[in-house]
């Protein structure tokens, strides 16, 4: 009985263990209960992917009623790919919980900071499952308001801006998004994706449909901080306690992504894209967001502050192969979804370790610590290694891929952004391995011990995950492809 | 032309709506001016939606005998949704601005921009 | 304390009032405009006037936080405990029609539910919106 409501169960169990944590007492159970449901999404996850890879599509009816009347549950190879990521990243990050938390949260409030994590994570998977526009956007705000409600728990007083400026930002995305589905419907009729895709050919000239694909385009570009619409991006990541800047950094734009795939490719007909400017906007985008965003990298002092420009820049990435509309260039960028959500993942989980022991991250707090907690600073090498894109690291592979599908299109600018933007990596990881291990260490710093494990094992989990699928290149390349089929884009 | 502008008069409170809500939101340093403005914004999406939503001639979509033509009652529902994220989205901002000002002493951006640099 | 009278007197007419029409709206709103956030919130009105009149501590004297924490959990869960019924019961999730012996007393069965549910849930979490805000203020 469980395998047919696989999908549904997905995000049904997060949504109804939410209000049962809100309400258990304090001390360790909220946590417990939190860790028990992330587990089993994670394990449903995988089934999901391994069916879906070998059975086909999974389409799951709400209600008993038939879409497009009904809302439709929808899973293909691109889904169910997000999906594991997204409940793969949440599993492994709360062994990690249960210290970062009791450290950085006040007690009485820790079972609602795990009621609202798993509502953030219902909210995620609702997005990647659901196959109806309109129930997108309710996702997309249940995500979002418990992810403003998450980032103001961090202990600064700054942390209370950064959510006000992202609940702002992201709310004005959310109904430009809310605009553009509104547009859709009046010329088409219908909510349901597989069959908008049907109807859209019929109407695609009218200057409707295009002003509601500029609208929906325009929301999402917030909520996935494509350079210029970034601006809420290092705020929140930094001030926001370490658990969550951990899970939003590989989650929350990985979503965006996937939503701007599919409106892109499956909602509208595969060679619209192409008559409209949004290939060449993407790619100029990701271009200016790859060099600005490294270049503010280098000269951050807060090294949380620092990773989150850099995952501007990663985002640039992802755009630029987008922006190419090619097969090699989506597979380039499917894959850079994964291989970002395990390196920043690893990255942002090491500087949470250091914030642990020592309560800050600035530059000049750090001073000589790698030789203090050796675990930690091997795990932020090996991480900075995966963002630059050296061989043997996830992040090799993308950057591969990436630089294949420019090759085809025979733009030699993104090229040369590609390595230059691997290059300002250098600098910028460069320049925190200096200052961990090369300066001389300070009299506050000599006396830090090593992380404690339940901290450094989850890092480990995802440093050796880098290398793993660094090497064995199998099971992303190929659903990255699997889904690109899906998607229906071909060679250009 | 006359058409145009008095047939279409959904569509121009709506823009007009749009435009006032936006340019609050940019515009206002105080707070509680931008989470009004976002309000005003967010209400002419449901004003928009709705008023797509009539059919000429068309009842109140409530099933009565005699009666053949309703209006379509979708987007009604889609609203209803909108409207609670909308009051969820309002109380988030104000609890955060009540927060801030006690943290900061003050509501108005550029007195908090000169404090800590960062809103 | 005169010109408080009119303000007690007139409530203490009007909230009952007030009560029976949000528990009017609540199950009505399968045929006519209503359901259950509109219900929620009218009921909730109604704690807020007894609130603003008669005083905060005597407000939550009648419905102390620590119980509207619980009723908003329990409403989420009726909601989503229907659709886990209905799944044991053999239909996909939220398939109201097994809930019944026919398709239209299960749907009107399912309804009815859910909607209490989310009727439970909004009063409980505005009239905890209301007391998180006005509780700032006191020391």
């Amino acid at each position: 009985m469980m395998q047919e409501h696989l999908s549904l169960l997905l995000v049904v169990i997060p949504l109804a263990a939410a209000p049962i944590v809100a309400i258990l007492p304090r001390g360790r159970l909220p946590w417990a209960m939190t860790l028990i449901v992330t587990s089993i999404c994670a394990i449903l996850a995988g089934m999901q992917l391994w069916g879906v890879v070998h059975e086909g599509a999974i389409s799951y009816e709400l209600g008993g009623w038939a879409p497009p009347w009904g809302i439709e549950y929808r899973i293909d190879a691109v889904n169910a790919f997000i999906a594991l990521i997204i409940a793969g990243i949440a599993a492994i990050t709360l062994p990690y919980a249960l210290l970062s938390v009791e450290n950085e949260i006040p007690e009485d409030k820790i079972p609602l900071f795990y009621s609202a994590f798993l509502l953030c994570f219902a909210g995620l998977l609702g997005i990647t499952q659901t196959g109806d526009i309109f129930n997108v956007f309710v996702f997309l705000e249940i995500s979002s308001l418990s992810t403003y409600a998450l980032i103001s728990l961090g202990r600064k007083r700054q942390a209370l801006t950064s959510s006000y400026q992202y609940l702002i930002m992201g709310t004005l995305g959310a109904t430009f998004f809310l605009i553009g589905v509104g547009l859709l419907y009046s010329q088409t009729g219908t909510l349901n994706m597989a069959d908008l895709a049907k109807l859209l050919p019929d109407v695609i000239d009218l200057k409707t449909v295009h002003t509601g694909f500029a609208f929906i385009l325009i929301g999402i570009a917030l909520k996935l901080a494509l350079f210029p619409l970034h601006l809420w991006l290092p705020n929140a990541y930094t001030y926001a306690p370490t658990v969550i800047t951990v899970f939003l950094a590989a989650t929350a734009t990985k979503v965006a992504v996937y939503v701007l795939l599919r409106i892109l490719f499956s909602v509208f007909p595969n060679g619209f894209m192409s008559t409209t400017p949004t290939g060449d906007l993407f790619i100029i985008l990701g271009i200016t967001g790859i060099i600005i965003a490294s270049v503010y990298a280098i000269y951050q002092d807060n090294v949380k502050r620092l990773l989150a420009y850099s995952s501007v820049a990663q985002i640039g990435y992802i755009a630029l192969g987008i922006g190419f509309a090619s097969a090699s260039g989506l597979t380039a960028s499917m894959i850079h979804l994964f291989n970002h959500a395990l390196m920043k993942g690893a990255l942002f989980m090491a500087v949470g370790a250091i914030i642990y022991r020592l309560g800050a991250c600035r530059m000049t707090d750090i001073h000589g610590l790698g030789r203090q907690m050796p675990w930690t600073f091997a795990a932020i090498v090996i991480g900075g290694l995966s963002l630059i894109g050296v061989p043997g690291t996830a992040g090799f592979i993308s950057k591969w891929y990436l630089i294949l599908a420019a090759l085809e299109q025979q733009s030699w600018v993104a090229v040369a952004v590609i390595l230059i933007g691997s290059l300002l990596a250098v600098v910028y990881i460069g320049k925190v391995i200096e200052t961990l291990y090369f300066k001389p260490i300070t009299e506050k710093n000599a006396s830090v011990k090593e992380a404690p494990l339940l901290l450094l094992a989850p890092t480990w989990g995802l440093v050796f995950a880098n290398i793993y699928f660094g090497l064995n290149t199998e099971l992303t390349v190929g659903i990255a492809e699997r889904a690109v089929e899906v998607l229906g884009v071909t060679g250009k | 032309m006359m058409d145009f502008v008095i047939g279409h008069y959904n569509y121009w409170i709506a823009i007009f709506l749009m435009m006032v809500g936006f340019y609050t939101v940019i515009s206002r340093g105080n707070l509680v001016k931008k989470i009004i403005g976002l309000n005003i914004f967010q209400v002419s999406v449901f004003l928009l939606y709705i008023s797509l939503s009539t059919v000429q001639g068309g009842a109140a979509p409530i099933i009565t005998e005699g009666t053949e033509l309703y209006s379509n009652p979708l987007p009604h529902v889609l609203i209803l949704t909108a409207i609670v994220v909308g009051v969820a989205t309002t109380a988030l901002g104000l609890a955060l601005v009540v927060r801030i000002k006690e943290a900061y002493g003050t509501i108005e951006e550029d007195e908090i921009h000169e404090q800590d640099h960062s809103l | 304390m005169t010109h408080n009278l009119i303000l007690r007197v007139v409530s203490k007419t009007l909230i009952p009032a007030i009560i029976i029409f949000a528990l009017y709206v609540q199950f009505h709103g399968d045929f006519g405009p209503g359901g259950g956030f509109q219900a929620g919130v009218i009921l909730s009105a109604a704690l807020i006037l007894y609130a603003l009149v008669f005083g905060l501590d005597a407000a939550e004297q009648v419905i102390p936080p620590t119980l509207l924490r619980s009723l908003a959990s329990l409403g989420v869960l009726i909601y989503a405990g229907v659709g886990v019924v209905t799944l044991f019961l053999g239909g996909n999730y939220l398939d109201y029609s097994v809930l019944g012996s026919t398709q239209i007393a299960g749907q009107h069965i399912g309804i009815l539910l859910v909607e209490l549910g989310v009727g439970i849930t909004v009063f409980a979490v505005m009239l905890l919106i209301f007391f998180a805000f006005a509780d700032r203020g006191r020391p």
